[in-house]
């Protein structure tokens, strides 16, 4: 029993990603399409016909994989639609890898995609069972503010301290996708600003979270053994994990919102795929959950990064900025791109796949050794958290 | 005889300062008077009141609620009151909506049916500047009912009068009235009539009674038959000085009488609408003097600005939020769980202790699947744990202010903090439960849960 390494490791051989942002001109079908012909494109001209599964994660664009074979005609084939909040687009990529490393496949593509802004609404309109009205509806921007002064209870650390640590996250990560050209804010924003903009929820300002887009990415993935048949600098990957919590957390009086249980665990199953032990310096860049920013700041301790009630100084000291010790969200982040469900998991692990190719850009990572995405769904206190270890090296 | 038991008022937290409403429609006015909250209906204050009134009591057969502005119509909103004020389902619950006249009826149906608990709440408003609107007090009061009175019935005499003197269509904001001089020359006279019938037949004189009401809308008519008075019988109601509680405000006005009343003496009440109602109740040995209607206990008032009182009340429509509509609760589940949304009644688990909020199947804690106990959470306080202000939220009154509640004995449950506008709040601040409307949705259910407020009665 227990959680292990693939026993046939897997590879990504293609991958694209589609610029976020508000979409206004093209449907979820379009987004899906630009990621699916761009990811086989890229993968040494494969076909749709050439791949023998697909894995679909969306989780308002669309019900079952006719979602993705209507708009790419694909027939015949086996399609799967996976949802799991926020976590979707690691839980497609997830999914997709078990089926080529059991054996069951050769070829498979795992697509994320959402169209959000057609909705015309601020926030996320997440689907709900009818219910009785008496769960507690607050707003996701609410739900996370409510770290804020728990961790400065648990910790002993000033508010304003962690405001100070929130607003370099926010700072830092528009400064990393004012680089990228897929992002859907791509300006500097002074810190000034950052910190004068008037409260959504508890201590949060709207730069203080992640903004509503449209977008979509696909991935290729084959045996690693098989790879180089396809491109000559395979993303290999070392661990896939998933953490669902009992999502008791909120009515859990022994839960205090300063942690995400869900986070640590599912970095730790990971680690020890990868047989990482020290993650702080072993990982060379990550990819994180900053759907608000006080999720980035206590994700640096749940992966290990920081020392627990540390992250706040290790975030103001620079060692998760772009030129620091351990770059975090160096391509902007949900912060610079916005959050379409579904397609945010793949998009992270679209970032690792030009770090390891050395095709970054002025955000390029020198000779990255692992590369660390962490993908997240719910609130604190009721969170699915996912894992995925991956570097240019074949496991 | 058959009397009354126990009785409680509630007032909302919210006052609405006259001056304020002077300053936007014009005119004069002072003092303030109180308001239900954006939270609140005539339903949820009937509840605070029952609660109340039955607490220490031995319950009752029937229940007669009382309004002008039921939440509802068709559907009962007696039987929210009751399920919400814990009373079993043996209860027999009905709704006395519609005519000012229901709280008297109420009151009368009540008394005659021996065990019972006569809740009367109402929401008073009008067209903004109208009288109604400055002159009104949102209130509620209850009355329980039975054979060990505080205050037992004597006699009562009606009339029934049939003239227009105030209407309302159903639906309309406003009510009407007629000219004030018509209203004085019916009203003062079935007053004189039915106070004379009602003291005849209790072979009683007016200067034998040590404490009158006298509940009409028609303020003319009012002052007038106070004339036949003395000032020392009438004071115990005037001391409170609310404005005019609608169907609530006989019950109210009698509780403020009984609250100043000593045993022996005699209690006057008088209603005038449609006709008029009196009623005599002499106070028993079993009467303790003061507080018992819980108003010299009440919350302190919160100001709510003329703005946000014209919003709650849905006459200064805001520009919402871009966010979908508000999701109504489902009939199907809400009765599944009606013992937890109206009652709040949690799981005990008998394994480990850990009190489950909302129930579940499998204990939270130590995943015990059977062996809970029901546990009502109504009367039990808690502490803030943590909380956050809400600007995204569904709330009609924003920020939404979010707490997550560690309830003393255990149990954890999130949900708004209500009659905290502009209050400074913190964690471990001691709250307790208070049941409230979460949303009103396009097809007009109406989202009843269980919040908490401000824990005023034993601060530390």
């Amino acid at each position: 029993m227990g959680s292990h390494a693939l026993t046939t490791p897997v590879a990504v051989v293609g991958m694209a990603c589609t610029s976020f942002g508000e979409h206004w001109d093209r449907n979820v079908d379009d987004l899906l399409v630009e990621a699916t012909h761009g990811a086989l494109g890229s993968a040494g001209g494969l076909g749709v016909g050439d791949v023998d599964a697909f894995w679909l994660g969306s989780m308002i664009s669309g019900v079952s994989g006719l979602t993705l074979t209507r708009p790419l005609n694909i027939a015949h084939k086996p399609v799967t639609r996976v949802e799991n909040m926020c976590a979707t687009g690691s839980e497609a990529f997830r999914n997709a890898c078990y089926a080529v490393s059991s054996g069951a496949y050769d070829v498979v593509m795992a697509v994320g995609g959402e169209k959000l802004k057609d909705a015309g609404y601020s926030g996320l309109e997440m689907p709900s069972v009818p219910n009785d009205g008496t769960p507690p509806v607050l707003s996701a921007p609410a739900m996370y503010s409510m770290i804020v002064p728990a961790y400065a209870r648990r910790y002993g650390v000033p508010e304003e301290q962690i405001k100070e640590a929130m607003t370099h996250i926010a700072w830092k990560n528009h400064s990393n996708g004012a680089r990228n050209p897929r992002a859907q804010f791509r300006k500097e924003v002074p810190k000034e600003t950052i910190a004068a903009a008037p409260t959504l929820a508890g201590r949060l300002s709207v730069f203080d979270c992640s903004g509503v887009a449209d977008g979509a990415a696909a991935a290729v993935i084959v045996r690693a053994e098989d790879a180089l048949k396809y491109t000559d600098t395979p993303l290999y990957v070392h661990a896939l994990a998933l953490d669902a919590g009992s999502g008791t957390g909120r009515n859990d009086s022994d839960y205090d919102y300063s942690d995400l249980a869900e986070a640590a665990t599912s970095a730790r199953t990971a680690y020890a795929q990868a047989g990482i032990t020290d993650p702080a310096t072993q990982i060379s860049l990550a990819e994180v959950h900053d759907c608000f920013t006080p999720t980035e700041l206590v994700l640096m301790e749940e992966l290990g990064f920081s020392e627990r009630g540390k992250a706040w100084q290790d975030v103001l000291d620079g060692r998760y900025d772009r030129d620091g010790a351990l770059p975090v969200n160096i391509d902007g982040g949900l912060k610079s791109f916005g959050h379409p469900i579904g397609a945010s998991g793949l998009r992270m692990i679209y970032e690792m796949w030009l770090q390891f190719r050395g095709e970054a850009g002025d955000r390029q990572v020198a000779d990255p050794r692992f590369g660390l995405v962490q993908n997240q769904g719910g609130s604190p206190g009721d969170l699915v958290s996912a894992v995925t270890i991956v570097s240019d090296r074949r496991p | 005889m058959a009397g009354i038991e126990s009785y409680a008022v509630y007032l909302p937290v919210p006052r609405l300062d006259r001056a304020d409403v002077a300053r936007v429609i014009g005119g004069r006015g002072k003092g303030e008077r109180p308001v239900a909250s954006y939270d609140e209906d005539a339903t949820t204050m009937g509840v605070e009141a029952a609660r109340a009134a039955l607490r220490g009591t031995g319950g009752a057969d029937s229940l007669w609620f009382a309004t002008t502005r039921p939440a509802y119509l068709e559907k009962s909103n007696a039987a929210t009151v009751a399920a919400a004020s814990g009373l079993p389902a043996e209860i027999a619950a009905y709704d006395v909506s519609g005519a000012l006249r229901g709280g008297a009826g109420a009151l009368r149906a009540g008394l005659s049916a021996g065990t019972s608990v006569v809740v009367a709440s109402d929401v008073r408003y009008g067209l903004p500047g109208s009288a109604d609107e400055a002159d009104g007090a949102d209130a509620a009061a209850a009355l329980v009912v039975g054979p060990d009175p505080v205050a037992e019935l004597v006699g009562t005499a009606s009339l029934t009068s049939e003239f227009l003197d105030r209407w309302r269509i159903p639906g309309d904001v406003r009510t009407r009235t007629w000219e004030e001089r018509f209203g004085v020359e019916e009203y003062v006279p079935l007053v004189e009539r039915v106070v004379d019938d009602v003291l005849g037949r209790c072979e009683l004189k007016r200067e034998q009674v040590d404490h009158v009401v006298i509940s009409t809308p028609h303020s003319r008519a009012r002052a007038t038959a106070r004339r036949g008075f003395e000032a020392a019988q009438l004071a115990a109601v005037d001391t409170a000085g609310l404005g005019y509680a609608g169907a609530a405000d006989l019950a109210v006005g009698l509780a403020l009488a009984l609250d100043a009343a000593s045993p022996g003496d005699l209690v006057l009440a008088v209603s005038a609408t449609d006709g008029a109602d009196a009623f005599v109740f002499r106070v028993t040995e079993k009467h303790a003097t003061g507080r018992r209607s819980g108003l010299a206990d009440a919350a302190p008032g919160q100001p709510v600005s003329y703005g946000d009182f014209l919003n709650w009340r849905g006459l200064l429509p805001r520009e919402p939020a871009r966010r979908p509509d508000v999701k109504p609760p489902v009939p199907p589940a809400s009765r599944r769980t009606a013992a937890w949304k109206f009652g709040f009644v949690a799981a005990q688990c008998g394994s480990c202790g850990y009190r489950n909020l909302p129930p579940r199947r499998v204990c939270l804690r130590c995943s015990a699947t059977e062996g809970f106990e029901p546990v009502s959470m109504v009367d039990v306080p808690g502490r803030i744990a943590t909380f956050t202000d809400d600007w995204l939220s569904e709330s009609v009154q924003l920020p939404a202010r979010v707490v997550a509640v560690d309830f003393d004995g255990g149990g954890r449950f999130e949900c708004e903090m209500t009659d905290a506008v502009g209050r400074e709040i913190a964690i471990g601040d001691r709250v307790t439960p208070a049941f409230r409307l979460a949303s009103v949705a396009g097809n007009g259910v109406r989202n009843y849960v269980w919040k908490v407020r401000p824990h005023l009665e034993e601060e530390d």
